[in-house]
């Protein structure tokens, strides 16, 4: 038995059920709890409902066992332990009377114990008074026969939580051509962007799900910089997404179900132009930056922020576009070209020749070829953070040597303090 | 007698051709910005062109530190132009670079570049793992026209960078108005569209105090000009204060005698023989 290859096939299943409702748990091995409150009349009632899952996934060699009921608790005793129906409102004591206590899901001593008691059905349990229950078997079991009964609603922990706004559509023959996914995507996103207008808000991140006929799951994602509400830029970050995914979305026989949900949200402000158009230049420059992370993904696309530190790699880094705090710690421009433009991290080992240990070099070796220097200036004498335990103190120098390349490097440990035969680095190259 | 009707009609085509409601300006050669000495600038007939492709190549393998300077000091002398033009927007540049080229050269360093002047919080950074990717990062923020500059920094000869490649790049530059650097780093020039063609080396500085090596100096060479003459060096220097380049009183030695125009007069003197005149 695979249960790890399993338990990925209750998840696909997961999915292919993701089109019903968008609240779906898995109950492991081998169950799935759909809460289908308010999704049964899209189907035309829940008989249909019931018969459209039990149709198609029988087409996909799936025997499926299939009730329906007020509670997530009737629905799964009634599927695994009774006859698979549909409970009406108000019916589940009647309906699940006759199921053996095994059916509340409990502990197989307490299962034995019941037994023993000749308390053999969910109905002999239910006409006893509930505290001696509780005291003899734990109040466990009480909480169970509660939920199995309908007298206490628990909802379901879904896989995926609920997005605060989602459009979908089926289709009665499968599409396959990307220009019909995006255009199906379109009319999906003007409903979607309608709603978030009528809230005020902008989505920051958005999932198109595509259904194939055969179950499985496509989700693409796109996320942008600033709160969008705009469809066709919507659906150009989705074009510019399914143009870059490394393997392409496979029809298949083509995909009948299409769902597109706003991961997430923000409040924004109702477009304004201003007479020098400078927001619409702000605007343009973040739907570049959208448009350039959908295609080559948000670790691709960065911008530099300032860090208060002094240790030169740790002063600047760079972090993903989106996202990126505005107000982080100014940049201090640096006196006048003591910093170099192109930076080594790690710094790169060089062997030098000095004239006395603690000077600057007056030659190195750097990847095989050797610099004769000509100018020197320091040492700018770095030292570690001092509650960091392993730093050493560096001296740095600007070099230039003959050919005029100017080069920044630094001795690792103060000689004959931190460390015998200190080792030197270059960090950095000045333009 | 011009009535009320024609004075308002006057005022208001008055407002229209002010720069400030007009947010895409006419692209063409007019717009160009000064690199600082005047004898560059007068050579360039006015400056570099904005809203065109320039090619920058690095002349060894170990200037990829000048070139990337280069590139940003003029980035920063386009940006004072580009926002001048446009009512202090249009500030933002996108450099795209191949990721190999930090494993080769260095990662950019934003202190680095702030020396040179150019903000680094103006800068967005952008790294794809192939040229294709490089090309077309590029080619996307070349066509956006809201950007001060871009500069595409590819790695090495790869065989999608053609003339083709250089020919769309010119033409999304022109269309959009934004200022393109080519950086090119293990590269021979080739065929290409762009309006400026750039050999940048590293170049001695002038000490200051102590034999302390100074501001950043470049050899640069004129490769090819689309519209005028090529094939001249010059020893420049970035002036971080004034944010200009400026050459040298006392000039560094130069590997080879270069040709001098004279430094004054409206009209240049007859081409020498061994400088071209290139163009399409």
């Amino acid at each position: 038995m695979d249960r790890a290859a399993d338990a990925a096939f209750l998840e696909r299943i997961a999915d292919f059920c993701d089109r019903y409702t968008p609240l779906v748990a898995l109950d492991p091995p081998d169950g799935l709890i759909l809460d289908i409150t308010g999704c049964a009349h899209l189907l035309n009632g829940e008989d249909r409902l019931h018969a459209d899952i039990k149709k198609r996934l029988a087409a996909l060699g799936i025997t499926v066992r299939a009730s329906i009921a007020g509670t997530p608790e009737a629905a799964k005793a009634l599927a695994r332990f009774g006859r698979e129906r549909i409970v009406p409102a108000g019916g589940e004591p009647d309906a699940v009377a006759p199921l053996p206590a095994a059916a509340l899901d409990l502990a197989p001593q307490t299962v034995q114990a019941l037994s023993r008691a000749g308390l053999k059905t969910v109905g002999a349990l239910a006409e006893r008074p509930r505290p001696p229950l509780a005291a003899r078997f734990g109040a466990d079991l009480v909480a169970r026969l509660a939920g199995v009964l309908g007298e206490r609603d628990l909802r379901i922990t879904p896989r995926r939580p609920m997005p605060p706004t989602m459009a979908e559509r089926s289709f009665a023959e499968p599409i396959g051509l990307e220009a019909d996914m995006l255009e199906a995507l379109r009319s999906l996103a003007s409903h979607v962007c309608g709603s978030l207008e009528t809230r005020g808000e902008g989505g920051r991140s958005f999932e198109a799900a595509f259904f194939r006929t055969d179950g499985r799951v496509f989700r693409i994602g796109i996320e942008t910089v600033e709160p969008q509400r705009d469809p066709a830029v919507l659906i150009r970050l989705f074009r510019e997404r399914l143009g870059a995914l490394p393997d392409p979305l496979d029809p298949g026989f083509g995909f009948d179900f299409i769902r597109l949900a706003v991961i997430a949200s923000e409040p924004a402000a109702m477009p304004q132009t201003s007479l020098d158009g400078s927001e619409a230049a702000e605007q343009e420059v973040s739907d570049l930056i959208d448009r350039l992370i959908a295609r080559f993904g948000r670790d691709a696309v960065r911008r530099f922020v300032a860090v208060d530190s002094h240790i030169p790699e740790l002063a600047a880094r760079t972090v993903p576009a989106l996202g990126a705090a505005e107000d982080g710690t100014p940049w201090i421009p640096p006196e006048a070209q003591s910093r170099p433009i192109h930076l080594f991290d790690p710094p790169q080992p060089i062997e030098t020749l000095a004239e006395v240990p603690d000077g600057p070099p007056l030659r190195f070796r750097w990847r095989r070829a050797m610099h004769d220097i000509a100018r020197a200036e320091g040492p700018e004498r770095i030292a570690a953070e001092w509650w960091r335990a392993d730093g050493l103190t560096r001296d740095y120098y600007r070099v230039e040597d003959g050919a005029g390349r100017r080069y920044w490097v630094f001795r690792e440990g103060l000689y004959g303090l931190e460390a015998e035969r200190p080792r030197w680095f270059l960090h950095g190259i000045f333009p | 007698m011009p009535t009320e009707l024609d004075r308002l009609r006057a005022k208001l085509s008055a407002f229209a051709r002010h720069p400030m409601h007009d947010p895409v300006p006419s692209p063409g050669g007019e717009r160009k910005t000064g690199l600082g000495p005047a004898d560059l600038d007068r050579f360039l007939e006015g400056g570099l062109g904005r809203g065109a492709l320039h090619e920058i190549f690095a002349a060894g393998p170990l200037d990829a530190g000048a070139a990337a300077g280069f590139a940003a000091a003029l980035t920063r002398r386009v940006l004072d132009d580009a926002s001048a033009e446009k009512n202090g927007t249009d500030k933002t540049v996108v450099w795209v670079r191949q990721a190999f080229v930090n494993v080769e050269a260095g990662s950019l360093y934003g202190p680095g570049l702030a020396g040179l002047g150019l903000d680094p919080a103006d800068l967005v950074l952008v790294e794809a793992k192939d040229p294709l990717g490089v090309l077309k990062a590029g080619l996307e923020a070349a066509r956006c026209s809201a950007l001060g500059a871009v500069v595409i920094e590819p790695w090495g000869a790869p065989k999608v960078l053609d003339f083709t490649a250089s020919r769309r790049l010119a033409l999304a530059a022109s269309e959009a108005g934004t200022t393109v650097l080519l950086l090119r780093l293990q590269a021979e020039p080739q065929q290409s569209a762009a309006e400026t063609r750039w050999r940048v080396a590293a170049g001695p500085s002038r000490p200051l105090a102590a034999n302390a090596p100074g501001a950043a100096a470049f050899t640069i060479e004129l490769l090819r000009h689309r519209t005028g003459p090529a094939g001249r060096r010059w020893h420049l220097e970035w002036d971080h204060g004034q944010c200009l380049f400026t050459q040298p009183a006392r000039r560094a030695p130069l590997p080879r005698p270069v040709v001098s125009l004279p430094q004054r007069g409206s009209h240049p003197a007859p081409l020498p023989a061994e400088r071209t005149r290139t163009g399409t």
